[in-house]
């Protein structure tokens, strides 16, 4: 839902406190002060921190050569290809969506465009499992389209088509919705200028709008990027779970786990962890750039 | 209608590309999500009213709904608790490892949720980190509801504190400085001039938290043990009677989630609305 958007242009807004934090005469007490920082201190080591102490922890518990092992196994390279592909189509369909929907609801006025906005943040609210569920009722042996596809020989549900499309629709809204605050912010004199002096709306949009968004954009695609690759319930509702074939990492992960290969579960379970890791040094990166657009 | 209106609108029919823009923008929503939504809807229709009622009032659905919905609710308010305590922290203190802490808070919305269920799991089973100083008060975690408890703790702890986090910022604190100068206490202060302003901001992290929730699977179904009855989430039952070829049957139960999300978006969109008026900021 609003996660995202919520937690951009932090930049401007810790400078901001800082200047609040600098004058401010009526502090809380010492003693408060420490309370309050030691109990939301010792709740998120608790409850956020250890955790992924413990995936590293577990990964490497039967030593460096057993975690090796774990991750060279075919099995997980194949989950290891297949999440990277999942998540490259569902990028790039999310970015070309977002880049265009995002030219239609900030360069012109229409009416129903607040409708339009929430339709496209709806996939947030819905549960990943209902988002696998669709595509089954819609392409499944015993869905809508079931019948057709059997008979010409098309596999969509437990094969790649429907975890990509699983994938885009839980992934759907997020370029869009960083692109729209900052198109509407920008409006449309640059691409004016552009056109008036000749340019195609192409080489305007290629030239001016694409430069301007940059930076929001690719924090759209790293968002988007980092569900793709951990989606878990949608894609798991329409995999099918076939190992080596069907099984993106999270779902590697799963099966890891059910099997009781413990070490060999969190071992892919800290690539997926080195994943969000290196989201989070992208994110406020891309956030300090985000305050300067 | 106003100037920069006016001038709005002599300039749209320069810019080009809506008619093709916004066409592919429809249909390409159309086709990815509102029409395999609406087959969602369809498929139900299959049922006529009183097998959907039976099928979503049956014992074990029932239980599903009632621990999704009642421990979604619960972890809401253990993340309102301790998300403002620590937004209250990371705004308003400044001591070393602050901004770590505020880094922390978003690694929920970015670790994979099966990694999240996993770990949870191992920290809080019998023989785990946690779990076995629990086990001394005789306290079990893991593969019981209040297993799911703690995973639903962990994913909606960011919704809290990033929706509380800028209003509480962008607070003027000369309000405060007035209020002090007339003579208020710390706690008065606190009760009765912050808490107002950063309420519907909290209402609105609430919501946000217990939406998610309620329709989370990853990080739950490693932990919660999935007995019927005792500890089996709405989301998992839908997944059962799926595997089940119970495809009404799933849909049923997927139809009542869908529409109190939809009924918590709203909720949601109108308290967007309010918080905007309360503090003239849009979160």
């Amino acid at each position: 839902m609003s996660d995202v958007k919520l937690e951009s242009r932090r930049g401007v807004r810790s400078m901001r406190a800082e200047i609040h934090a600098k004058r401010r005469r009526n502090a809380d007490p010492a003693w408060v002060q420490w309370t309050i920082t030691g109990l939301a201190a010792s709740f998120l080591g608790i409850f956020i921190v250890l955790p992924l102490v413990i995936v590293f922890s577990a990964a490497f518990a039967k030593g460096f050569a057993a975690y090796l092992a774990a991750l060279r196994d075919p099995d997980t390279f194949a989950a290891i290809r297949l999440t990277l592909i999942v998540a490259a189509i569902s990028v790039a369909t999310n970015t070309a969506f977002g880049l265009i929907a995002a030219w239609a609801i900030t360069k012109f006025e229409f009416f129903g465009k607040n409708l339009l906005i929430i339709l496209i943040e709806i996939p947030f609210s819905v549960s990943p499992v209902i988002a696998g569920l669709v595509f089954v009722l819609l392409f499944g042996l015993q869905g809508y389209f079931g019948a057709w596809l059997k008979a010409h020989d098309i596999a969509i549900i437990f094969a790649l088509p429907g975890i990509a499309l699983a994938t885009i629709f839980v992934t759907f809204p997020f370029v869009v919705r960083e692109l729209i605050p900052l198109m509407q912010e920008q409006g449309t004199e640059g691409e004016q200028a552009a056109l008036s002096l000749g340019a195609s709306g192409l080489r305007t949009f290629v030239r001016v709008t694409l430069p301007n968004v940059k930076w929001a954009l690719l924090y759209g695609v790293l968002l988007c990027n980092a569900r793709a690759m951990g989606e878990f319930g949608a894609v798991s509702v329409v995999s099918g779970h076939v190992r080596g074939q069907t099984n993106t990492m999270p779902l590697h992960v799963e099966l890891l786990y059910d099997g009781y290969q413990l070490a060999a579960a969190f071992a892919v379970a800290s690539l997926l962890a080195l994943l969000a890791f290196i989201t989070l040094i992208i994110k406020v990166v891309l956030e300090s750039r985000l305050s300067q657009e | 209608m106003s100037g920069p209106a006016a001038r709005r609108q002599k300039r749209r029919s320069v810019i080009p590309g809506f008619g093709i823009t916004l066409a592919t923008t429809l249909l390409w929503l159309s086709l990815l999500v509102l029409i395999p939504l609406a087959a969602l809807f369809l498929k139900t229709a299959e049922l006529s009213f009183g097998q959907f009622i039976a099928v979503v009032s049956s014992a074990r659905v029932l239980h599903a709904f009632e621990l999704s919905f009642g421990l979604s609710l619960a972890a809401a308010l253990g993340n309102l608790v301790f998300g403002s305590l620590v937004v209250w922290a990371i705004v308003r203190y400044r001591f070393p490892g602050r901004r770590l802490l505020d880094a922390i808070v978003d690694i929920p919305f970015a670790l994979p949720t099966a990694v999240a269920g996993i770990a949870l799991t191992t920290l809080y089973a019998e023989s785990g980190w946690i779990g076995r100083w629990l086990a001394l008060f005789g306290i079990k975690v893991a593969y019981t509801p209040l297993g799911i408890f703690v995973a639903l703790v962990f994913i909606g702890l960011p919704f809290v504190v990033r929706t509380v986090q800028p209003v509480l910022e962008d607070l003027d604190e000369e309000l405060e400085d007035a209020a002090a100068s007339l003579g208020a206490t710390r706690w008065t202060i606190v009760r009765r001039v912050v808490f107002p302003s950063i309420f519907p901001a909290l209402l609105t992290g609430f919501a946000l938290a217990f939406a998610r929730a309620v329709g989370e699977y990853g990080s739950v179904i490693f932990i919660a043990g999935n007995l019927p009855n005792v500890s089996e989430i709405a989301p998992l039952l839908i997944v059962i009677r799926l595997q089940e070829f119970r495809y009404a049957d799933a849909t049923a139960i997927a139809v009542v989630m869908l529409i109190a999300s939809f009924l918590l978006l709203f909720l949601i969109s109108l308290l967007h609305r309010w918080s905007e008026l309360n503090t003239g900021r849009r979160i």
